[in-house]
């Protein structure tokens, strides 16, 4: 048998300082810029300059377009963080799609069937609140009990509990339609505007920011400096050792999917009675599958993850601009989208291995 | 250290906003589309194609937004497109009017123009607007060059009179939807008096799968034509594979069934942008509810199928004749003389032309002899079940 020599190995690094890694990191996002320049120039013949200025524009270009990014930055966030819990204990949570659904699906019909009999709106918020909670928590409960006692698989059961959900919001959808037959809910409760989250200063989306900003700070100090949170961490490095110093698995196991599905479920009431005020089937629009990417990227850090989700809305919403203001179809600001991503998730492998080339004569 | 170096990013961020704000100027008119997709969708692109012309023709600036979600994100770009000095703001699909309402709301002095919506003539905001045309009669013409077709293949001897029955896949049991199919079949009945019409519903605009599929059904449930009331080429794509005659909407499908394809209707929507923004630039109000009609150039039908032997013999002078009598007034789509419902002929109906949760109806719609279509509001709220037709499947 011949001796063949690998080209070359891929080696784990020791921990980079965390200026390397951030510096792999811009790296990478210039990368992206560049390809996503390249690929312009050659798919439409347009300036890359021009590109990123309206990138800039269709996020910085008015206080609406810089409100609208917050907002959705918010709830992008918003729904890291919810997922956030469960990956670090490495429970692979991908149903926070349908737990958003379950939420939003919650406080929809509660603005529904109770916006003409609730005068409060107070009292209407709050069991709008107490009624999306409780709905994202089933959904997160469901697939962690399952899990804690007959060992199933979270990833698929997560999974179908987001078609469970979504088409649940279907049925209703058709129940809810107004006007007969149009398959359309409209905004609810328009005129009354019962159930509506209030608008801060004017402002529609300012009380989405606050409270999301007051539930980063929350997770932070729950991962870090709760002793569930703890628990959560050692759960997360090893099943066997937090066994064997005495915690009990599955009750952390269930609790943290319900506190997941419970925010998530949170921000499905966000989602209805904040911004849309209605229900379809796109309200969650993927955001509980890129949720789990600002998550990871962010090595479940609640800081940092506003770092990156601020990155993908600030990508998305740019390259929406793009496509639009140059009437490209709608299918090219995925295309960059895609690039951008491509190049931020492929640093870190960078930044977690090395390649290692095979060097001649010797033994590598 | 790390999270020092978030904080300052954050801080950039926000630092960024403050600086880059400015303010927008106002030269040229400037007029605003939004639009549910793309030029991808014939629906869509029937919206911009008339857009770019009634701009040119007017010479404004066209501002157009595609892929608008029927969500706030639609309100968000009506408002956009206010704060930059749009004097219209034009929106193209049904699930955007409550976000327009809202936009409207905010901006008295712009606008806003909804195409297919309901809600304008109950809303009483001055610059919000309804539009739609009658396609009802486009469809009722495309049904009498299908029972053309129809008699032809009876002639030659392909099916008896009796097995003469059509299908017809819609998207959901929506007026809009209802109206158009009831249209089309009393245009094939005037030609073809033994015609019957089944139809089911795929519960999606835009479903090439399910239309296919709804139109392959139909096709071996004995069906002998074909029509659709949804965006696809699915069903004409179908018809084609089996050789079953086709009668399409939107725009010309003679690509997708060179040897199937008989007519297809469709609304012209420049008329109304032209009316509209000429008013909106003159100052002058802008009707709460808009229909345009085949006498005003909003409902077109294309060019016949010219491939031979596609169309049948005279189907042009009969056309042509009907077409005529419609514009003159003297025949009505939905003369009660017509049509049955549960074997009575209508005197009255109470139509549900104020939309509200519980779906009440709440104006009388037959005078004079005929349903009154697009009168009391410009989009159609035909939704009776007239004898004749079955219907496959209501889930939707």
């Amino acid at each position: 048998m011949k001796n063949k020599k690998a080209l070359f190995h891929i080696v784990k690094r020791e921990a980079l300082p965390w200026y390397q890694a951030w510096m792999i990191r811009g790296a990478a996002i210039l990368l992206a810029l560049i390809v996503c320049s390249l690929v312009t120039i050659i798919v439409t013949g347009l300036n890359p300059l021009s590109l990123y200025k309206t990138m800039f524009y269709g996020t910085f270009g008015t206080n609406r377009k810089t409100w609208v990014l917050f907002q959705k930055l918010a709830i992008l966030l918003g729904i890291s963080l919810a997922v956030t819990p469960a990956f670090k204990m490495r429970f692979w949570n991908i149903g926070a799609e349908g737990q958003v659904m379950a939420g939003g699906l919650a406080c929809a019909s509660v603005m529904i069937t109770l916006g003409e009999t609730i005068q409060s709106n107070a009292l209407m918020l709050l069991i709008m609140l107490v009624v999306s909670i409780a709905a994202g928590a089933l959904w997160g409960f469901l697939p962690a009990f399952f899990k804690a006692h007959w060992n199933t698989n979270e990833t698929l059961f997560t999974l179908m509990m987001n078609y469970i959900a979504i088409q649940l919001a279907a049925y209703f959808i058709i129940i809810w339609e107004v006007p007969k037959g149009s398959g359309k809910i409209g905004i609810i409760n328009q005129k009354t505007r019962m159930g509506w989250l209030p608008y801060l200063g004017g402002k529609q989306y300012a009380i989405i920011i606050l409270l999301v900003a007051i539930l980063t700070i929350l997770i932070f100090i729950y991962l870090k400096y709760s002793k569930q949170g703890y628990e959560i961490a050692v759960v997360g490095e090893s099943e066997r050792t937090a066994r064997y110093a005495g915690i009990k698995v599955e009750r952390v196991i269930i609790r943290t999917m319900i506190l997941s599905g419970a925010l998530c479920g949170f921000m499905g009431m966000l989602l209805v009675g904040g911004t849309d005020h209605s229900l379809s089937t796109e309200l969650v629009g993927g955001r509980g599958f890129t949720a789990v990417m600002v998550s990871w990227l962010a090595k479940f850090n609640p800081i940092v993850m506003i770092l990156t989700s601020f990155l993908l809305v600030f990508m998305q919403l740019g390259a929406k601009e793009v496509a639009t203001n140059f009437y490209l179809n709608e299918s090219f600001s995925e295309i960059l989208t895609g690039i951008i991503l491509f190049f931020i998730i492929g640093c870190e492998f960078f930044i977690t291995y090395k390649i290692q080339f095979a060097k001649s004569g010797k033994e590598a | 250290m790390k999270r020092f170096l978030a904080i300052v990013m954050c801080l950039l961020m926000v630092f960024a906003v403050v600086g880059y704000n400015k303010a927008a100027k106002a030269d040229t008119v400037k007029v605003g589309f939004i639009c549910l997709h793309d030029e991808q969708s014939t629906y869509d692109l029937n919206f911009i194609n008339a857009a770019k012309a009634a701009c040119e023709k007017l010479g404004v600036e066209m501002i157009l937004k595609t892929g608008i979600e029927e969500g706030i994100g639609c309100y968000e770009t009506a408002a956009d497109m206010a704060d930059s000095g749009c004097i219209a703001v034009f929106a193209d699909s049904f699930g955007h009017e409550d976000y327009m309402i809202q936009a409207a709301q905010e901006y008295p002095n712009v606008q806003f123009c909804h195409s297919t919506g309901t809600k304008a003539h109950t809303e009483n905001l001055p610059n919000y607007h309804n539009a739609f045309a009658a396609i009802y009669e486009g469809r009722y013409l495309a049904g009498v060059v299908a029972g053309m077709k129809l008699n032809e293949m009876i002639e030659a001897g392909k099916f008896t009179a009796e097995e003469a029955k059509v299908g017809y896949v819609g998207a959901f049991t929506y007026a809009e939807v209802i109206s158009g199919y009831t249209s089309f079949f009393l245009g094939v009945r005037s030609v073809c008096p033994t015609a019957t019409m089944e139809v089911t519903f795929t519960g999606s605009w835009y479903d090439p799968t399910a239309e296919k599929e709804g139109a392959q059904k139909l096709i071996q449930d004995g069906c002998k034509l074909i029509s659709q009331h949804a965006d696809s080429l699915g069903a004409p794509s179908a018809c084609e594979e089996a050789g079953i005659p086709d009668v399409s909407y939107n725009g010309s499908t003679k690509e997708a069934g060179p040897n199937t394809y008989l007519i297809s209707s469709r609304i012209d929507w420049e008329p109304y942008y032209e009316y509209a923004i000429t008013a909106a630039m003159n100052g002058t109000p802008i009707d709460v509810d808009w229909t345009g009609t085949i006498a005003t150039g909003s409902v077109k039908l294309t060019d016949l199928n010219d491939n031979e032997g596609v169309v049948a013999a005279g189907t042009a002078e009969k056309l042509a004749e009907v077409q005529a009598a419609l514009e003159a007034g003297t025949l009505h789509v939905f003369d009660t003389a017509n049509f049955t419902v549960n074997g009575e002929t209508l005197t009255s109906y109470l139509a549900d032309v104020n939309t509200d949760p519980a779906y009440t109806p709440d104006t009388e719609v037959i005078a004079d002899g005929y349903f009154h279509e697009s009168e009391f509001r410009s989009a159609p709220y035909f939704d009776l079940q007239i004898d004749g037709i079955t219907l496959l499947d209501t889930k939707f």
